[in-house]
């Protein structure tokens, strides 16, 4: 189970790479980084995940005195919480600057946007 | 095509690394050094039901602070890139304005676009859902402490209140002014919250300032859902200011 996650994560990192480096529109590429950021996330949470273990949180079902030996590593999902909304943030700048592009060359393609090329 | 063929190579070669992190990847048979501190202390020390909320705020509550301050800043910097352009062309349809007015012309079709009619469905959808999907972010940020969820879900709920909003109606304008206010307001809650647990308790951001209360109460789990709440409060504003702005780009 947690292998079909984390293969599936590695195949969307590949894909969104493909994506990002095979598009020329910027709104394409910015899509592709979020299917390539969604991948990470997913093998994060794969490899917090132990077999026949539950959720972190403690009830009537997982009592604290046993957590340690019935709970999935906690750890990772919280950096996974952090890197979700990290990568919102990333987005709506990288679509910010886009659109500031836009504005400038009344265009999306990366080709017209040669300040930075050498 | 040698473009394509190298980029090919590439995502090969990549695949070739992740193909052997997986091979080889062993899953832990128990949980490591930190995740069973967390796991055993979390319930008695802090009183918090959902360990991933107690790691969040209360262990690591300076690295969520950091957090709160890089949306934060997205925020401020997405308003502040989108806000250039918004004065630009205000200022130039201004100027077109009144050209047209004196030399008695209309003004173009192409700065004043008509929008296509919302639909009943969305309308009354929006008037129907709103009050709900509120409701139902104040829940999620409530209640981090007890069931998967917390401020940073809540906050992303309430904001989609707003996208809703903006989406019935595209032309609609928010004041920034009440999202700066909640924004602030709260950030500045977070801190102040985080200074009493030096003061009154164990170190920066120590949950233990208020009783840990009943385990498993609405109540309890000291001041996470205090923090949770005012984080929720924060990143619901954070992403509704950056939907405003993004949305404020469109000429109307």
């Amino acid at each position: 189970m947690a292998l079909i996650a984390m293969i599936t994560g590695f195949l969307l990192i590949l894909i969104g790479l493909y994506g990002a480096l095979s598009n020329r529109n910027i709104l394409r590429m910015i899509v592709a980084f979020s299917v390539a950021n969604t991948g990470v996330n997913m093998v994060l949470v794969a490899v917090g995940y132990m077999k026949g273990r539950t959720a972190p949180i403690l009830d009537e079902a997982v009592p604290a005195a046993e957590a340690a030996s019935r709970i999935i590593d906690p750890v990772p999902q919280a950096l996974v919480l952090t890197a979700i909304v990290i990568g919102v943030g990333v987005t709506a700048l990288m679509l910010a600057y886009a659109y500031k592009l836009y504005e400038k060359k009344g265009s999306l393609d990366i080709s017209e946007h040669t300040e930075l090329k050498w | 095509m040698i473009k394509r063929l190298t980029l090919l190579l590439l995502l090969a070669g990549i695949g070739s690394l992740f193909a052997g992190l997986v091979l080889t990847y062993v899953p832990d048979e128990t949980l490591n050094l930190t995740a069973s501190y967390y796991a055993e202390r979390t319930a008695e020390d802090l009183g918090a039901a959902n360990i991933v909320t107690a790691i969040i705020v209360t262990y690591r509550g300076l690295d969520t602070l950091g957090e709160v301050t890089v949306l934060f800043l997205t925020a401020a910097i997405v308003g502040l890139v989108l806000s250039h352009t918004r004065g630009r062309s205000q200022s130039t349809g201004r100027a077109q304005d009144n050209t047209a007015s004196e030399d008695g012309v209309t003004p173009t079709p192409a700065t004043r676009r008509e929008l296509p009619p919302t639909g009943e469905l969305l309308t009354t959808g929006t008037r129907l859902l709103l009050p709900l999907i509120l409701l139902f972010g104040a829940y999620v940020f409530s209640h981090g402490h007890l069931t998967p969820g917390g401020g940073f879900q809540g906050g992303a709920i309430l904001a989609s209140a707003m996208l809703l909003l903006l989406l019935s109606n595209p032309a609609r304008r928010f004041g920034h002014r009440l999202i700066t206010i909640v924004e602030s307001t709260a950030g500045v809650a977070f801190v102040l919250i985080g200074i009493l647990g030096i003061l009154l308790a164990g170190g920066f951001l120590d949950n233990r300032i208020l009783p840990t209360g009943t385990f498993g109460e609405l109540f309890s789990a000291g001041a996470i859902p205090l923090i949770y709440t005012l984080v929720g409060l924060k990143v619901g504003a954070e992403f509704s200011s950056m939907l405003v702005s993004l949305s404020e780009t469109e000429e109307l």
